[in-house]
């Protein structure tokens, strides 16, 4: 086994409805670049954050802790057997936070204006250290993947016509490149984890100054630990995800042996989430909300039941971790909640005290939404179609790669 | 790194993990956190509720010296708009609402106007990603166009739910809330709405002062006022102060407690980040447990601990 890129078409019925759902996404967007956010989105002075914020940038964060959690375990912890699955979720990484930082830019009502933080520092504002971290981080990510592409072009760069004479100076390029990375990718891979760390916990701590606007089954001081624990519990359930989903996709036999033992290693992380969690709420006497029975308590017990509890329980037991159908959903539940978990924090908790009316997303809003994720979908697919990114059988492997990386 | 170079690369290893752990111990940049400077003469404004009239001339004068759109003075006669109860928004930075009086008051209604409440300790200037938002020793707490980008953090984070946006601009769209007519001010003007006020239900002085006064108030009038100073003690104090004849509930001001709104979010960041401690922290330990388990032989696939 070894990473290849993967052959066959790349049209397929599917695909072409996530183009035209993408490309659905990209027309409402751009009507609110030039309309403004009114035009499109049901945002209120009430309610100044949507789905952009709670899904596109929050949601889209967590989903993305695969890729610390592998480059964690893989290269951290050198458990060689994952490195199969470690460029799968560090490309997921690389393309969700490129995509966390559009939606960032397309939800603040002065696009142009996002380098401001990058001069105007305010050390106070969780924002301000979330967008720094998310920023660098997204650094990270692109130097953490130039070795594949290095590994994709060495010995093989071909420019059409004219640059052909620059065949062989890109291509020492690249050699220095891979030499000089190979010897210090672990200060980039240590520092990805270090900033994935503080970010996705500073994420939580965004809500903490909304205060009492924020509904006390999610407010707390813990917030950020809570945002962290959950985004280390999402991070292999996504890279089981995305894995089983691409294999399907591609007509792979999906790499059992790793995706179950990081399937076992989901329990424990979802038990030490769910223990804070539910000990939070004993400690500030919340639960008295659960028994109203109302919007935020049962978005609170869907939340904990689909996102930890069943798929806790799945976990533990031995025949889930070999059922591949079985694990994959067991996986997606986890995924599912934590998505929800992001949804809850950013919208469903924010209860501001002079409200009218409750937000709901609006048809441009969502279309937004899934315009973004196919488009990243399609990105993916076309990735491992040219880079060395998802593992293959040795013998389906066309003539062994003159230049082998570590990656 | 190639398994063949076992020692040279560990002490490679070493070296570059001492370099980036340097970096990132360097002293932090002393702009990185400007605390606001209190002033003790910081003015305010005291709005005693038992005295408005309900005539809505702020409302008026406020979008007059704001370049704001406006009826003409005389539509502001028409009650009908107190059916509805009104925030300040983009188009108008102050609204006055009606309220039922308490039983006793001799009176069916009380009026309160509402804006910004220009915190001591104020939410949205801690949120701020850019520090567009600050409090100035006049008391103002004042809003930049040069360095707003539009995020809405403020108004996630202001507890009176103050701040509003121009939502149907696509270009410079702006955080719009009283600004305490800073400007007007400076060239030794009164607020507009102050100086609109026909009947001085507000009151335009060093806050310090105004708290006394209010105090006065209270105490030789005790039917007619509700003891507490709305603004005294709320999120840390606001240099805008209400005196009411009942519950503060009942004009709709939020219950806040005394703590500032920052305070919980703004300790946790500077935890994180103590002085870059506890990341560069991590960073050495995770670099030492990467160069422990460099050379460790791997575990087979159902070894021991997994
Ligand atoms: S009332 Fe809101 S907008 Fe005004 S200073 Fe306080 S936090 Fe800021
Ligand atoms: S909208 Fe503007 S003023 Fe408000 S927090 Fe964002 S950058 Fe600051
Ligand atoms: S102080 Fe100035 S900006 Fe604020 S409400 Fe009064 S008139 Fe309007």
């Amino acid at each position: 086994m070894r990473p290849a890129p993967v052959q066959g078409k790349f049209l397929t019925p599917g695909v072409i409805a996530l183009i035209l759902l993408a490309a659905n996404g990209l027309a409402v967007l751009a009507w609110r670049l030039l309309f403004g956010l009114g035009a499109v989105t049901n945002l209120t002075n009430e309610y100044p954050w949507g789905i952009w914020i709670g899904i596109d940038v929050a949601g889209g964060v967590a989903l993305a802790a695969g890729g610390f959690t592998t480059a964690a375990l893989g290269h951290v912890m050198h458990r060689e057997r994952y490195h199969a699955v470690i460029r799968p979720a560090l490309l997921t990484a690389m393309l969700g936070y490129t995509f966390v930082a559009i939606g960032v830019a397309v939800d603040v009502g002065r696009p142009y204006s996002m380098w401001h933080p990058l001069v105007m520092w305010n050390g106070n504002s969780a924002l301000f250290e979330v967008g720094m971290c998310v920023m660098c981080y997204l650094h990270v990510l692109y130097i953490e993947f130039l070795p594949v592409v290095a590994e994709r072009f060495i010995g093989r760069v071909d420019l059409p016509g004219l640059l052909a004479p620059l065949n062989a100076p890109v291509d020492r390029l690249l050699r220095a490149l891979d030499r000089g990375l190979a010897k210090t990718m672990f200060v980039f891979i240590i520092a990805g984890v270090v900033l994935s760390t503080l970010h996705q916990s500073s994420l939580g701590t965004l809500m903490v100054i909304a205060g009492p606007k924020m509904h006390p089954l999610w407010q707390t001081p813990i917030l950020p630990l809570l945002f962290l624990l959950s985004a280390i519990s999402v991070g292999f359930p996504m890279v089981i995800v995305e894995s089983m989903l691409a294999s399907r996709s591609f007509g792979l036999k999906p790499e059992m042996d790793a995706l179950s033992d990081l399937g076992r290693m989901a329990a424990p992380l979802l038990g030490i989430w769910l223990a804070f969690k539910l000990g939070d709420m004993f400690v500030r006497e919340t639960f008295v909300h659960l028994a109203k029975l109302d919007k935020a308590s049962l978005f609170f017990m869907a939340e904990v039941l689909i996102g930890i509890v069943v798929p806790l329980r799945m976990f533990l037991s031995p025949a889930v971790l070999e059922s591949p159908p079985l694990l994959l959903a067991a996986s997606a539940l986890v995924v599912l909640g934590v998505a929800l978990n992001r949804v809850n924090n950013f919208i469903v908790a924010y209860t501001p005290p002079f409200a009218a009316g409750s937000y709901v997303p609006s048809l441009g809003e969502v279309s937004v939404t899934v315009g973004f994720i196919c488009l990243l979908a399609l990105i993916y697919r076309a990735m491992v179609m040219i880079f060395p990114v998802i593992s293959l059988p040795d013998r389906s492997l066309p003539v062994p790669a003159r230049y082998r990386v570590r990656g | 790194m190639s398994p063949s170079s076992g020692r040279s690369s560990r002490r490679d290893f070493l070296k570059t993990a001492l370099a980036a752990g340097a970096a990132g111990l360097a002293p932090r940049p002393a702009s990185a956190a400007p605390k606001p400077a209190l002033s003790p003469d910081r003015m305010g404004v005291l709005v005693d509720t038992t005295v408005c009239i309900g005539c809505r001339n702020c409302e008026w004068a406020c979008k007059t010296a704001h370049a704001l759109p406006t009826e003409p003075l005389k539509s502001y006669e028409d009650k009908s708009v107190f059916e509805k109860f009104r925030r300040p928004d983009d188009k108008a930075l102050t609204v006055v609402n009606r309220f039922d009086a308490p039983k006793d008051a001799g009176t069916p209604h009380r009026w309160a106007k509402i804006q910004c409440m220009h915190c001591d300790r104020p939410a949205c200037v801690s949120a701020c990603i850019v520090g567009a938002l600050s409090k100035s020793e006049d008391g103002s707490v004042l809003w930049s166009t040069r360095r707003c980008i539009g995020c809405r953090y403020c108004m996630v984070a202001c507890p009176f739910q103050v701040p509003a946006f121009e939502y149907h601009k696509a270009l410079e769209p702006s955080i719009r809330k009283c600004d305490f007519c800073h400007d007007r001010r400076r060239s030794g003007g009164l607020p507009a709405c102050v100086e609109s006020c026909p009947v001085e239900a507000l009151t335009y002085g060093p806050r310090e002062e105004l708290i006394r006064v209010a105090r006065a108030r209270t105490k030789r009038y005790p039917q007619r006022y509700a003891s507490h100073i709305y603004g005294e003690s709320e999120v840390g104090g606001t240099s805008w102060l209400y005196l009411a004849g009942g519950d503060f509930a009942d004009l709709r001001l939020p219950r806040l407690g005394p703590d500032p709104a920052p305070g919980v979010s703004e300790s946790i960041q500077h935890g994180i980040f103590a002085y870059f401690i506890p990341p560069a922290s991590l960073y050495g330990l995770l670099g030492l447990l990467m160069w422990i388990s460099k050379n460790r032989p791997e575990r087979g696939p159902h070894g021991p601990g997994e």
